[in-house]
């Protein structure tokens, strides 16, 4: 019966465990929102990017003229991802 | 302690079927408290299943015989390296390996996305909880790897005398980490999809799981292949068997999903070719895990006709189907509204690989299922070998080594003439010098596809040296660093890029191994008694003499007997030994007598190569011992009812006997040239997979300072 | 040439490429492909120079192993019917009686001529992580 037995008291162990969340409350409140790791995220891959295209220009890949176009064009993606950020902490957007 | 073992799986399932149904009420309704009940099941899994497991390997180490894995499988004269490995070498132990894996990843990644992803992680769960469950019902119903047998025998059986080779003790859990790694990926795709957030955040979040799936199951194929190479009698790495195919499939894949999420984050294009991929990818990846255990395909890996064939295919059929429906469902969420400017652009190349490389795929599915579809079609059974995959695959794999070359030096969205012009020089004049160098001063010649791999793998090279000079140069004009201070610092803050580089290196090296080593290897086949020589490729090789040794195996795989051979080779000014053998286990099985058992058993070949950068020198032997016949049978009578000491002196005298008057050996010798490539050009794979892995540190910096930020506002909003 | 019409050719191509590719794949493979057969198909209707890829297990005390050449008697999974094959050529270290094998060549008067180096035996217990090949 050391089976039927050890199944119990792991059932048990793992009742204990998953069910806390629902007895003591989850108390996510508090922590950075869902969206605001990816908001960050998103504004990583973005300046990664311009650092890449920075680095094609450097390296001859990207001629002068489109790199310019590119990066403005990054830039102003990476501008939204920060106002949407600042939106996130409540700061009003700046002008 | 088994019964602990089997209750910590029924619970595991229990727990599994938990997990998948409170995550999705959680997903459904809101209610966080269900999504982190449903996170902390899987977390709880993965302690169930590593008790079991350790369960189960304490058995091995103890050789407990009681349970009926440990009885097939080991034996108290086993090494202990050997023991540890053997729970993965049975059906039963290698789903519970995979389910292991599972919850561990799972877990990982659960953990790591526990702030993010609200929307996306709790049926993320719910799909992994399934997939393990999956696994779990398998052992809990089926193949319960902690069965226990009434009358326990004294002795085991030993692990299979083949499987006792360190590489076949790492490859099964790295496959393994390959096809669970793919899981990931793709629990969140489906996710997404469910949720109609098909944006780049699943992909940022779940990329490094790719990476490393793709890492390890690449790793393992290349294992099995050095194990083929150094373990059987043949002499190859890669015989297209359909179990080889079967873990080449999701990796061909995998490949191309890892290059086409890059094309998804900077442009958002490809989303319903991504999720189609990672789908495809894990479907084969079961498919692979399927294949291995199912009987269905005559292979060598030939698993007989199992208990699960059926199971793994309805599962494989709900996976395929729902998620086709899904992703069908959301076609218009994935439609995306940039498009292709260029051709000449590093998103258009990316394309066309991904393209080669599900050819590759298909080629090699329709050859590996060929016995089935030509049953369907025409009612006779048939099979392709090597010969149709190496005439199919080889020119789509000249194309992604030219593909791999031209990539890197693309930029994204549109190349400029100058541009490309400047950066095709110099790699175009590296490869016509050599081509003109192979042409005039090797045979080159004489394998014209071969000539054009050489010539490939130096543009490839020549792009990467390239671009690490190059972007080392434009660092130099900023920060005026000495040049390797230059290439370190490039390197280290482009991970990303430059280890993709250094993989498309090692990539291109690896094929040239391949190459060469197939068009221009030589092989002997002979049969020759102690003081002959004979030529094989450019060495003069002699038969010195017979070895025979009695529990002194020299593989440590604890072989009581083992003949071999002592072979000198000659080349000009070189003289090498090898020192072939081949090891006998004994059989379990009486009725070959006493005596006769010894000999009866399992036998492997124990390889002996003698490695160079230049070329290989492989030889084996297979002893003729029909010669001991006679004294074996008259052993058997004679000896029946000895006790062991007295068969143990028996068999010393047969040994000795095979050493000083040996019949005539039959021998393969091998030479082939830049085989070592191969797994040189695989270890740089992978160092360049480890730093496209590796965080970079800026990231870990920017994590904590809005780790720390969003603390300060909440205390801010407190006060 | 306007965008529209660019994407058009590129499809196109890509298509074309596509067919082309499985033409390759459905020609070749079947041209090529050698027919799995067991010694009772082969006994009752074996063409004469026709390759054939023969499964079966190998009958009890029927090996025989003449210097180089090794010759044994094939039977059918489950039957009686059976075959003898003459080979030469690298034997997988699994081979043994009453073990599957595969092995690849044709018939001449009532003996399988097998391929060199073609014999792959099959691994014996259920589940063992084998290759065996040649």
């Amino acid at each position: 019966m050391e089976y039927g037995l050890a199944a119990i008291l792991l059932a048990a162990l793992v009742a204990a465990v998953v069910l806390r969340p629902f007895v003591r409350g989850v108390g996510d409140d508090t922590r950075p929102s869902a969206s605001r790791e990816e908001l960050e995220a998103a504004k990583e891959a973005k300046y990664r990017e311009i650092r890449d295209a920075r680095l094609d220009v450097e390296m001859g890949k990207l001629s002068i003229e489109d790199h310019r176009a590119i990066d403005r064009e990054l830039r102003g993606e990476a501008i939204e991802i920060l106002k949407r950020l600042d939106e996130l902490d409540g700061k009003a957007p700046e002008a | 302690m088994a019964g602990v073992g089997s209750a910590c799986l029924l619970v595991g399932l229990l727990t599994a079927v938990y997990a998948a149904g409170v995550s999705l009420y959680g997903a459904r309704t809101g209610d966080r408290a269900a999504v982190v009940s449903g996170r902390r099941a899987i977390y709880c899994l993965a302690a169930l299943l590593l008790a079991a497991t350790a369960i189960l390997q304490s058995a091995f180490l103890r050789s407990d015989f009681s349970y009926k894995l440990v009885a097939e499988g080991s034996s108290t004269d086993t090494p202990t390296f050997y023991k540890v490995t053997a729970m993965w070498a049975t059906q039963d132990g290698s789903l519970l390996l995979w389910a292991l894996l599972m919850s561990i990843f799972s877990t990982a990644v659960l953990f790591l996305t526990r702030r993010s992803l609200r929307d996306i992680a709790p049926y993320a769960t719910t799909v992994l909880a399934v997939i393990a469950g999956f696994f779990l019902l398998l052992m809990v119903g089926w193949e319960n790897p902690f069965t226990t047998l009434a009358n326990p025998p004294v002795e085991g059986a030993g692990l299979n005398p083949l499987l006792r080779h360190p590489a076949m003790m790492i490859h099964p859990p790295m496959l393994y980490t390959g096809y669970v790694g793919f899981a990931i990926p793709f629990a969140f795709a489906i996710g997404a999809l469910i949720v109609r957030q098909t944006g780049a955040d699943w992909i940022r979040a779940t990329r490094r799981f790719a990476l490393v799936a793709w890492t390890f199951l690449g790793t393992g194929i290349m294992l099995g292949a050095l194990w083929s190479y150094t373990e059987l009698g043949w002499g190859g790495y890669w015989a297209w068997d359909p179990v080889e195919n079967a873990s080449l499939m999701p990796w061909l894949t995998g490949t191309a999903f890892i290059h086409s999420i890059m094309v998804q984050e900077k442009r958002g294009m490809l989303k319903v070719w991504n999720a189609s991929l990672i789908i495809a990818t894990f479907v084969l990846a079961l498919l692979g895990t399927f294949l291995v255990r199912s009987g269905i395909l005559d292979s060598i890996h030939a698993f007989g006709a199992s208990t699960i064939g059926k199971q793994f295919l309805v599962f494989i059929a709900i996976v395929i189907g729902g998620s086709t429906a899904l992703v069908i469902s959301r076609l218009d969420d994935l439609r995306s509204k940039a498009r292709l400017d260029s051709l000449m652009s590093r998103e258009a190349f990316f394309l066309v690989n991904n393209l080669v490389l599900i050819a590759l795929c298909v080629v090699i599915f329709w050859g590996t299922f060929f016995p089935l579809i030509s049953e369907a079609l025409t009612g006779e059974e048939a099979s392709v070998g090597p010969p149709w995959f190496n005439r199919l695959t080889t020119p789509l794999a000249l194309v992604l080594v030219a593909l791999a070359a031209i990539g890197p030096l693309l930029p994204w969205r549109k190349a400029s003439r100058f541009g490309l012009v400047r950066a095709f020089r110099a790699p175009l004049a590296v490869a016509a010098v050599t081509f003109v160098a192979l042409l005039a001063l090797t045979n080159a010649a004489d394998s014209p596809l071969s000539l054009i791999m050489f010539c490939l793998t130096a543009l490839v090279l020549t792009v990467v040296a390239q671009e690490l000079a190059r972007g080392a140069a434009a660092r130099r004009t900023i920060t005026g660093d000495p040049w390797p201070r230059a290439m370190a610092q490039l390197v280290a803050r482009n991970r990303r890029r430059y280890g993709g580089y250094l993989v498309h290196a090692g990539i291109a090296v690896l094929f040239l191994g391949v190459a060469a080593s197939s068009a221009f290897q030589e092989q002997r086949d002979v049969r020759v008694s102690p003081g002959d020589s004979f030529d094989a490729g450019g060495y003069r090789i002699t038969y010195e003499r017979a070895t025979a040794n009695l529990g002194r195996d020299s593989a440590g795989t604890g072989a009581p007997i083992s003949f071999g051979a002592v072979l000198t080779a000659r080349r000009g000014d070189e003289t090498y030994t090898l020192r072939p053998s081949r090891n006998f286990y004994p059989s379990q099985d009486a009725s070959t007598g006493p005596i006769g058992r010894f000999f009866e058993g399992e036998a492997t070949s124990e390889v002996d190569v003698r490695w160079g950068l230049r070329r290989d020198l492989w030889a084996a032997v297979r002893p003729d011992i029909s010669g001991l016949e006679p004294a074996i049978r008259e052993g058997n009578e004679k000896f029946a009812g000895s006790n062991d000491t007295v068969q143990a002196v028996v068999i010393a005298a047969l040994v000795d006997g095979y050493r000083n008057d040996p019949p005539p050996a039959t021998f393969r010798v091998i030479d082939s040239p830049l085989v070592s490539w191969i797994w040189i050009g695989a270890a740089i794979v992978l160092l360049g997979a480890l730093i496209a892995i590796w965080p970079s540190p800026e990231a870990r910096l920017r994590r904590v300072t809005s780790i720390y930020a969003a603390r300060l506002g909440k205390e801010l909003s407190r006060a | 040439m306007d965008p529209q019409r660019k994407r058009k050719l590129r499809l196109f191509v890509a298509l074309g490429a596509a067919v082309l590719l499985a033409g390759a794949l459905i020609y070749t493979s079947f041209s090529a492909s050698t027919q799995a057969s067991t010694p009772s198909d082969l006994l009752a209707n074996a063409e004469p120079g026709r390759s054939y890829e023969l499964t079966g297990k190998v009958v009890a005390d029927s090996v025989d192993k003449d210097g180089d050449k090794l010759t044994f008697r094939i039977r059918d999974r489950e039957g009686k019917a059976s075959l003898p094959v003459t080979y030469e050529g690298v034997v997988p270290d699994p081979f043994r009686e009453g073990r599957e094998v595969i092995v690849s060549g044709e018939l001449k008067g009532g003996t399988f001529l097998a391929e060199r180096d073609s014999l792959i035996t099959k691994c014996p217990s259920k589940f063992t992580k084998d290759e065996q090949n040649t």
